[in-house]
């Protein structure tokens, strides 16, 4: 029996189960048992849930372990043990064979294939059987219990609540779980580049030529993973360009959109500048490097900084400005608007100018809000990858020219885990070290601006 | 301004002089407030109203000698193609206050804020008949209505403290129209307004906290400090103690007594009581029409128009 059959088949279970449910419940209705607790419709799904979310988790669990289970016992068998020792050659001739045995494939290339073929098909059967067998069982089980307990006085209703509530809980905490595995990998791989680099050169090291540590001589050498000209190329792009771009320009747009702007024009503004949000950041990246770049070279150029170059901080920050005022002007606009009506009055009714009644009342009380969407917008743009893979260049330079050509953390990462890699040289591993870093200081920013917003939302409430 | 002199208590009710009968036969022409009726007549009295017009010794007042600091005539006001005010004609006077009253909606506040010209800022209303203020037209493009609002100050229905300190609340005013040329002035008016506010005495040594940090009345009493701030002409209120309780009603009634003198004052209450004891003017509007005007003592103990009579004793509104 095939995973998926069992899965069908339980789900046919439930159905059923539902459907006797509902009837039973109904048929108490009708026979004058008076009124029910709950509706059939909830004893339906409390059978339901109870028949089938029990064998699904079951199945979702079994899958990976029918794999080991199937391998384990394939390669236990006599021809199993003939199979090269080699991983993943081993590997190889295991999937074809499950290819051969599923019928994907009507002849295998490797005669080892060909072979274990009739054995793979057989522990698959085998263990399908269990699995999927067992999953019927509980399912059926499921629906027996829930079937017993249609009475008149039985509360389903309450019952349904609290597997809705399993349910959502359980959603919500698979986002945060995946992140925290994310997380733990990460810091998994740091730590195992930390113990060939030490710490202190990666953090605070000002070289970074992660090729040259693959020689054997010098590898892990220090000085070739020093991460300051990255994180400095990042906040150089990321952090002052872009913001001194997308500051002003969202900061203004936003209030022109709440205070000056007709309410027929806000209304076909305000989506115009959202869409910018949504374009995808490759077409920045071409934008950057095929049109922005050449221009400002020729503006370094033209005003006689020699060592323009085609690849620029400005050009990449620039474009990355553009990219994030989006999000400082949603956010700026949020707040603008989120300022009380009667605030504006007060400040026109004293006689005070419509920007005097901006400048004076309305953005300072919205300030902590705009101070959140640039700390979100801030941490957005360091963590922007396609702009400044395609127009800030690989060089890892420590300078402040603007005209020159920088790297950013994540170019980096780009370069280090492109092309095949072994997962195990302290080049490949310093991506995550890299990632790991990244990580912590956009989660601090964004803790930061939810937090200033947050205080900022009961200011008003 | 002159004003500054006078005596801040309330004044009781001078002999009638014959300025005022030829003051009130020129409102007559205008078709508002008529005063024939003797207080004999007095029709179903209501004994709180009575109480609080009797607490009032200037409920009976009449006007006094001149021209009206602000005049409205024939105003109307549409909201898109709503019309909220249907022709009204009103004078408000000099060391008067001036309440208005009438049932939810039928456009006190709509009127009032004409008076300052702060439907302005309201997206598709549209004011028309001519608004004097000391004989000139608000509305005339060579009236700048900055200097408008600084003459015709405003206080809301719920306190509008600024997200600032005290003090810079009541320095916002006196900093945008350059009434300050120094630190000594600004702190010299800030001082003033907060006494006159009635204020000073609970907030001078916290000058520096959030005008949001304190209490609603303390907050309402700001708001006047902070309006009173530029010296205006003309203080506009709208429901000015709605949001808040008997005490800080009271000390914001004894407010506006001491007030009165100093500027020409609007009221708009749906506290019949407040009116009574507050006010020397009273304006009944009904439905975006003004029904009657006149001596608050009128109004309050012997309407001429039925619906006034309604309202007052609680028969709809
Ligand atoms: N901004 C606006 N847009 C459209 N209509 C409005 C607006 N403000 C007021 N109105 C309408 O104008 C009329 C008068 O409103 P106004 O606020 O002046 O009444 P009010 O007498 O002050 O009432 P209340 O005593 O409830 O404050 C009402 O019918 C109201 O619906
Ligand atoms: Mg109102």
């Amino acid at each position: 029996m095939t995973l998926f059959l069992a899965l069908v088949l339980v789900v046919l279970v439930a159905a059923a189960a539902a459907y006797l449910a509902r009837s039973r419940a109904a048929g108490l209705r009708a026979s004058g048992g008076g009124r029910l607790n709950s509706l059939p419709g909830y004893h339906a799904a409390f059978a339901f849930l109870w028949a089938a979310v029990p064998a699904l988790l079951f199945l979702a669990a079994w899958a990976p372990i029918q794999e080991q289970l199937v391998n384990g016992a394939v390669l236990a068998s006599a021809a199993g043990r003939q199979l090269p020792d080699f991983d993943l050659a081993r590997a190889n001739i295991l999937g074809e064979a499950y290819q051969l045995a599923t019928g994907q494939i009507a002849a295998a290339i490797s005669p080892d294939a060909a072979r274990i073929a009739p054995v793979y098909r057989e522990a698959l059967g085998r263990y399908g059987l269990i699995g999927g067998g067992f999953a019927l069982l509980l399912a059926i089980a499921g629906a027996a219990w829930a079937l017993t307990r249609v009475r008149a006085t039985f509360r389903a209703r309450s019952g349904v609540e609290k597997w809705l509530m399993g349910l959502l809980v359980a959603a919500s905490l698979i986002a945060i779980l995946t992140t925290l595995g994310i997380v733990l990998s990460l810091l998994f791989e740091s730590l195992r580049f930390f113990s060939m680099v030490p710490a202190t050169d990666f953090l605070f090291g000002t070289q970074w030529s992660p090729q040259t540590a693959l020689r054997a001589d010098q590898a892990g050498s220090s000085g070739a993973f020093g991460s300051i000209p990255l994180f400095w190329g990042t906040v150089f792009i990321g952090a002052i360009i872009a913001m001194i771009v997308a500051i002003p320009l969202g900061l203004m747009s936003a209030i022109f959109l709440t205070q000056y702007a007709p309410a027929r024009l806000r209304s076909v503004l305000k989506p115009m500048l959202e869409i910018l949000a949504g374009v995808p950041t490759v077409v920045y990246g071409y934008f950057a490097a095929l049109t922005v770049a050449p221009l400002v070279r020729d503006l370094g150029l033209g005003i006689g900084i020699s060592s323009a170059s085609s690849e620029s901080a400005l050009a990449a920050g620039l474009v990355m400005g553009i990219m994030i005022i989006p999000f400082v002007s949603s956010m700026a606009d949020d707040s603008i608007a989120a300022v009380p009506q009667a605030m504006r009055d007060g400040s026109l009714a004293m006689g005070a100018t419509r920007s005097e009644t901006i400048r004076k009342v309305i953005l300072p009380a919205a300030l902590p809000g705009v101070v959140g969407g640039v700390l979100l917008a801030v941490s957005r743009a360091i963590g922007e990858t396609m702009i400044v893979v395609m127009a800030a260049g690989l060089s890892a330079n420590l300078t402040a020219n603007p005209f020159n050509s920088v790297t950013t953390v994540t170019t980096q990462i780009v370069q280090l885990l492109t092309g095949d890699q072994e997962f195990d040289s302290p080049k490949t591993l310093a991506a995550f070290a890299l990632g790991l870093v990244l990580f912590v200081v956009t989660l601090l920013l964004n803790l930061i601006a939810l937090h200033v917003v947050r205080r900022y939302r009961e200011a008003y409430e | 301004m002159t004003k500054e002199m006078q005596p801040v208590t309330p004044t009781t009710p001078v002999p009638f002089p014959s300025t005022a009968i030829a003051a009130d036969a020129a409102q007559d022409d205008a078709g508002i407030a008529k005063e024939d009726t003797a207080w004999t007549q007095r029709p179903e009295p209501t004994p709180h109203l009575d109480e609080a017009v009797d607490s009032n010794p200037t409920a009976g007042e009449p006007l006094g000698q001149g021209a009206p600091k602000m005049r409205a005539q024939d105003i109307k006001v549409f909201y898109g193609e709503k019309q909220a005010i249907r022709g009204v004609s009103i004078d408000v006077h000099e060391d008067k206050v001036t309440a208005f009253i009438g049932p939810s909606g039928c456009g006190k506040s709509t009127f009032l804020r004409c008076l300052n010209r702060m439907n302005d800022t309201i997206p598709g209303a549209r004011v028309t008949g001519r608004i004097e203020l000391d004989g000139q037209d608000i509305n005339s493009p060579d009236m700048d209505v900055v200097q408008l609002r600084a003459r015709v100050g405003m206080v809301f229905q719920k306190p509008n403290p600024f997200p600032k300190s005290i003090f810079e609340n009541v320095a916002y005013g006196p900093r945008i129209h350059g009434l300050a040329p120094s630190k000594a002035d600004l702190d010299t008016i800030v001082e003033k307004s907060l006494r006159r506010a009635g204020l000073w005495d609970e907030v001078k040594d916290r000058l520096t906290e959030s005008g949001t940090a304190l209490s609603g009345g303390q907050q309402q009493r700001l708001c006047i400090a902070r309006a009173i701030a530029v010296d205006p002409e003309v203080i506009l209120m709208d429901e000015p103690c709605s949001a808040l309780d008997p005490i800080a009603t009271a000390k914001i009634e004894e407010l506006i007594h001491e007030l009165r003198g100093r500027y020409a004052i609007a009221i708009v209450t749906h506290n019949m009581q407040q009116a009574a004891r507050v006010s020397q003017r009273t304006a009944f509007f009904h439905l975006g029409e003004l029904v009657e005007y006149g001596k608050t003592a009128d109004i309050f103990t012997n309407p001429r128009e039925q619906r006034t009579q309604d309202y007052i004793t609680g028969r709809y509104g």
